[in-house]
């Protein structure tokens, strides 16, 4: 079977590549999601791994291969549903009209697009909101809004982008069970990142942990919790915690470089001074 | 509450000395008559239908101003705002013609467009067109990227991202510059209906001074004033309903 999403050699620099002063992002990512699979992908802060969902996106152009569905990506489109962390609701639609926006853009017929709309608002249990304006909703309202409009054109993908990140704990672990809820009525492949250890692994099927800047993948974990895990307590299972630990070693030494990455002052930001090395000994 | 009474008790307060002082002599009551008088004659004007005839003139001014202002402003901001390039190139010379008074300028327009309607209808225009074109460049250019990126994720591009996404995003922004543009151009009206007009509110106010009819001109004064707020309160009625998700909070 074709797999869902397929990256392959993916890499993405930002200011002139390798060359001094660029901003290496994501360094020859490979990376093959299956249909209907749920995984997530983990790294410490600029890690490049929004950066790897926007790629997917189409939103952000990289170097490299990427099929979604066997298909070339050469730009966004409407086999990917994108839903991002900070809601990106359009503040002048109601909720019913922010939903059918996808259905608007595939060119669905007006009388069809409200029922369709309808059914997807149902299905984040927004029902009796519909003529709210996101205004009017808290965080969790407004990501539900978010993932039905990702939804409601019915792509083959959904990319969510750290989408419950800005929400309190309780919140968010609704929305954590409601998303596999969602995901196994929609049967849907799910491309999901994340700087949550326990989000990857109460979610995902595999998580994908990468190295801090420049972003490569530094191992895949599957998640061999059994299913469902909406119902069960698995959070304070004995094989969850095990699984944490083992990502938590894996990451311990990213989070500490990235912070390295992102302090002025601190040895890594000698790669100027390097690069000015090289300058002058190519003038020599 | 307390403050509504203060506000109230403010006003009443101005209204009385506007009253009392020409009444115990302290203003020459032939220069400031008390506010009673000027209300007698502001009604007498009204149920003789001479105020309104003079507002409809002036109305007519500054809605065919305004609508000029409009035309320009908002496809020239809508431009600038989105391309860059054409921002930078035109900056230098509209923000030197922004700071040139649009009443300094009337004699040039006089000079061009002659005594009649055309150069009030341009002097209402330069005043108006600047707020209009300043906020619709800004509303555009400050769209929240996070919708565009919304919006393109779902395929959106060119003509149909901006109609769905930057328009009714600059929306609010334009409405306020039109709001602001209306209150210029009533600024600019008296001063254009002073020179060459036989009618408008701008001109009762001043043939009434030089007739001596004093009581006259304070009504066309306060006929004016009440003018331009009923307009702006429209505007903004206006502005509000068409974007009233913005007001939406709360649940």
């Amino acid at each position: 079977m074709q797999p869902s999403i397929d990256i392959r050699n993916v890499s993405k620099s930002y200011g002139g590549g390798t060359a001094p002063g660029g901003l290496l992002a994501l360094d020859d990512v490979s990376l093959q999601v299956d249909q209907g699979e749920f995984l997530a992908i983990l790294g410490p802060s600029g890690c490049g791994k929004s950066t790897l969902l926007h790629v997917v996106a189409g939103l952000t152009p990289a170097r490299g291969e990427l099929l979604v569905q066997g298909e070339k990506v050469t730009g966004p489109g409407l086999d990917r549903g994108v839903v991002f962390q900070d809601y990106a609701l359009f503040p002048w639609r109601t909720v019913l009209d922010n939903v059918a926006f996808g259905l608007e853009m595939k060119k669905v017929q007006r009388h069809l697009r409200a029922a369709l709309a309808y059914r997807y608002v149902k299905l984040v249990g927004l029902e009796g909101f519909e003529d709210r304006y996101p205004a009017q909703l808290s965080g969790g309202m407004k990501q539900r809004v978010a993932i039905a409009r990702a939804l409601a054109f019915d792509p083959e993908v959904l990319l969510m982008d750290e989408p419950f990140a800005a929400l309190d704990a309780q919140t968010r672990e609704i929305l954590q069970t409601e998303l596999l809820r969602i995901w196994e009525q929609t049967s849907k492949t799910i491309l999901f990142v994340t700087h949550s250890i326990d989000e990857a692994i109460y979610l995902a099927q595999r998580v994908v942990v990468m190295t801090a800047r420049p972003g490569r993948i530094k191992q895949i974990v599957d998640i061999d919790l059994p299913w469902p895990r909406v119902d069960s307590d698995v959070r304070s299972s004995r094989p969850f915690a095990l699984l944490r630990h083992r990502i938590w070693e894996l990451l311990a030494g990213e989070v500490e470089k990235a912070q390295h990455l992102a302090s002025p002052g601190v040895p890594v930001l000698g790669r100027g001074q390097m690069a000015t090395d090289a300058v002058a000994q190519e003038v020599v | 509450m307390r403050g509504a009474l203060l506000r109230a008790s403010v006003a009443l307060g101005l209204l009385a000395l506007w009253e009392g002082l020409p009444r115990i002599g302290l203003v020459n009551p032939n220069f400031l008559p008390p506010a009673s008088d000027v209300a007698r004659t502001l009604w007498r004007l009204l149920a003789s239908g001479e105020l309104l005839r003079h507002a409809w003139v002036s109305l007519d001014r500054i809605l065919l101003g305004l609508a000029v202002s409009i035309l320009v402003g908002v496809p020239l901001g809508i431009f600038m705002g989105s391309w860059k390039t054409f921002e930078r190139t035109l900056d230098g010379p509209l923000q030197a013609g922004r700071q040139v008074s649009a009443i300094a300028l009337f004699p040039v327009f006089i000079l061009f467009f002659g005594i009649g309607e055309l150069s009030k209808v341009v002097i209402i225009f330069w005043a108006s067109v600047w707020p209009i074109l300043l906020n619709t460049t800004i509303g555009v250019k400050t769209v929240d990227p996070v919708l565009i990126r919304s919006a393109r994720s779902m395929s959106a591009q060119g003509a149909t991202l901006f109609r769905k996404v930057v328009l009714p995003a600059a929306a609010p922004a334009i409405f306020t510059g039109i709001r602001l543009g209306a209150a210029y151009a009533f600024m600019v009206l008296v001063a254009a209906e002073m020179i060459g007009a036989n009618a408008g509110l701008g001109f009762l106010v001043l043939n009434s001074q030089e007739i001596f009819k004093i009581p006259e001109m304070y009504a066309a004064i306060v006929a004016l004033a009440a003018f331009g707020l009923g307009v702006n309160k429209l505007l903004y009625h206006l502005e509000r309903r068409a974007t009233v998700w913005r007001e939406a909070g709360g649940t």
